[in-house]
């Protein structure tokens, strides 16, 4: 019983000493923003690798996301007679959830393992000491530029996915479902408010910066060895996905709730 | 001068350093010697305020080197790092000249990319290397790359760690008089952490052995092998038989 009761004692201090260590992880990065020195040049290659070079995966996402909606809406809305909302329910879908959350689930598999890999190598490989001894700190020169990237580029890219997204789905009705075209964009545009946009854009940004800062923080506290890099490759998406998942629930219940 | 008094460093219940006591004369070619898990490496990165000593005082020229500003202190020293250590995203150039394209020693990038390609025809490189990635390079390339990144603004104390590990002899003999050229050449204080005895006799104007999380013996190079300490003895014979336990 004893044992038990030291098991879990353990298991929730491990817990909160994890917690606390992302909180001071967060707070140490959201400081280095504000603080020079800064270093443009990286915080530019970040913007290109977070940002352009996520396009083709978030746009491919979105279009069959945005698609396969419109035929669900589809086929659900002729139980009660209410083909006609699919422009409507795809367009609100997609700019509330789908967009912001895909988008965000990919940049979590495609750039949340790729920052936490890298940097995880350069642990392992010395890089991060090497920056130390060159003066310069690991957490300005690889966290602050990758994070802050994220936070401003992923609006973006949720904006580029809610417009593929609807246009997948405008796709599929006008040349599946026999819409016509100008009802469709005519019924999205009136159908959509500022406040589903601001939703979107500012999920992107939290989802960002959480996928931005997942990667740098279990690369940052990798292990050593291939098996070190591995594990804190797997933990930053899964980490990514969860807090993801968790910020959508609580931003759509401050946006919607009322 | 660097002297340590007492440091001691653990990791859990492994005590890695148990009180060392070193001095390092201004000018003067260190080597550390002593087996694989010694704690060589944890020495110098307590210098260089990488790992955080538990015990004891380190001082460079009398200064206690926890309470001196980081970079200033830090733009002393120059580190050629066992693996390299080179940025795998970085050509050459910019690897070498890293520290002067940004913070307080930054030069214009022309400047920068003009003093790297000296740097890199110092370690035996020619300019067509500068715009290659690390990953394009042999470990021998990589070492003389790590070498001209160390050296690349003037340092007055530069660590090698393990400087020859992985190399064939002869470049090793190559990387070895490279070290000792720059050293003398820069008038650097210099400390190497090595079990190479090649390197120790290319290298070294004083020799101290790490045995034991202490340092067991320091005395200049010339008399290492008449030191009578049956550690030293066992280690530069590499005689499998000795006070040195090993795995067999």
């Amino acid at each position: 019983m004893i044992r038990l009761l030291a098991a879990l004692g353990a298991l929730v201090l491990g817990g909160l000493a994890s917690i606390g260590r992302l909180a001071i992880f967060t707070g140490q990065t959201v400081s280095h923003i504000v603080r020079p020195p800064f270093y443009p040049r990286e915080l530019g290659a970040a913007l290109l690798q977070i940002g352009y070079f996520s396009l083709p995966v978030v746009g491919l996402t979105a279009f069959f996301t945005g698609g396969a909606l419109a035929l669900q809406i589809y086929s659900g809305g002729a139980r009660f007679s209410a083909e006609a909302v699919v422009p409507q329910i795809v367009a609100i879908g997609m700019v509330r959830e789908l967009g912001p959350v895909l988008v965000g689930l990919m940049i979590a598999a495609r750039v949340t393992s790729s920052i936490a890999a890298e940097i995880a190598t350069m642990k392992v490989t010395e890089q991060i000491d090497a920056l130390v001894t060159l003066s310069t700190n690991p957490m300005k020169y690889l966290t602050m530029p990758r994070v802050l990237a994220a936070t401003l580029v992923m609006p973006l890219l949720v904006a580029v996915g809610d417009i593929i997204g609807i246009f997948g789905g405008y796709m599929v009705a006008t040349y599946r479902l026999d819409f016509t075209s100008v009802t469709y964009l005519k019924n999205t545009v009136d159908f959509l408010e500022w406040l589903d946009i601001l939703s979107s854009l500012t999920k992107g940004a939290a989802f960002g910066f959480i996928a931005a800062l997942m990667g740098c923080y279990f690369g940052m506290h990798s292990d050593r060895g291939a098996m070190g890099v591995g594990r804190a490759t797997k933990s930053s998406v899964v980490a990514a996905a969860v807090l993801i998942l968790a910020a959508n629930f609580i931003l759509t219940e401050a946006f919607f709730s009322s | 001068m660097i002297t340590l008094s007492g440091v001691t460093k653990s990791f859990g219940s492994n005590h890695v350093l148990r009180g060392v006591d070193l001095t390092v004369g201004k000018g003067r070619s260190m080597v550390v010697i002593g087996g694989s898990g010694t704690g060589k490496s944890i020495l110098i990165k307590c210098i260089l305020g990488l790992v955080t000593p538990d015990g004891g005082s380190i001082t460079v020229d009398g200064r206690d080197v926890t309470r001196v500003p980081r970079d200033a202190f830090l733009a002393r020293f120059g580190m050629l790092f066992q693996g390299g250590a080179l940025f795998d995203s970085l050509p050459v150039w910019q690897n070498v000249a890293f520290r002067l394209l940004r913070g307080e020693l930054a030069r214009p990038w022309a400047e920068a990319k003009s003093i790297a390609i000296e740097k890199l025809a110092r370690v035996g490189l020619g300019a067509e290397v500068a715009e290659r990635l690390p990953a394009e390079l042999s470990g021998g390339m990589q070492k003389r790359v790590g070498l001209a990144r160390a050296i690349c603004a003037d340092p007055e104390i530069i660590f090698f760690d393990e400087p020859t590990t992985g190399l064939d002899p002869i470049m090793a003999g190559v990387i070895n008089d490279l070290i000792r050229q720059i050293v003398t050449e820069m008038g650097a204080t210099a400390i190497t952490i090595t079990h190479d005895m090649t390197s120790v006799r290319a290298i070294a104007d004083d020799v101290a052995m790490i045995h034991g999380g202490k340092i067991r013996w320091t005395g200049p190079a010339s008399e290492m092998d008449a030191s009578s300490d049956p550690y030293v003895d066992q280690f530069i014979h590499g005689r499998a038989e000795g006070p040195i336990e090993t795995l067999r």
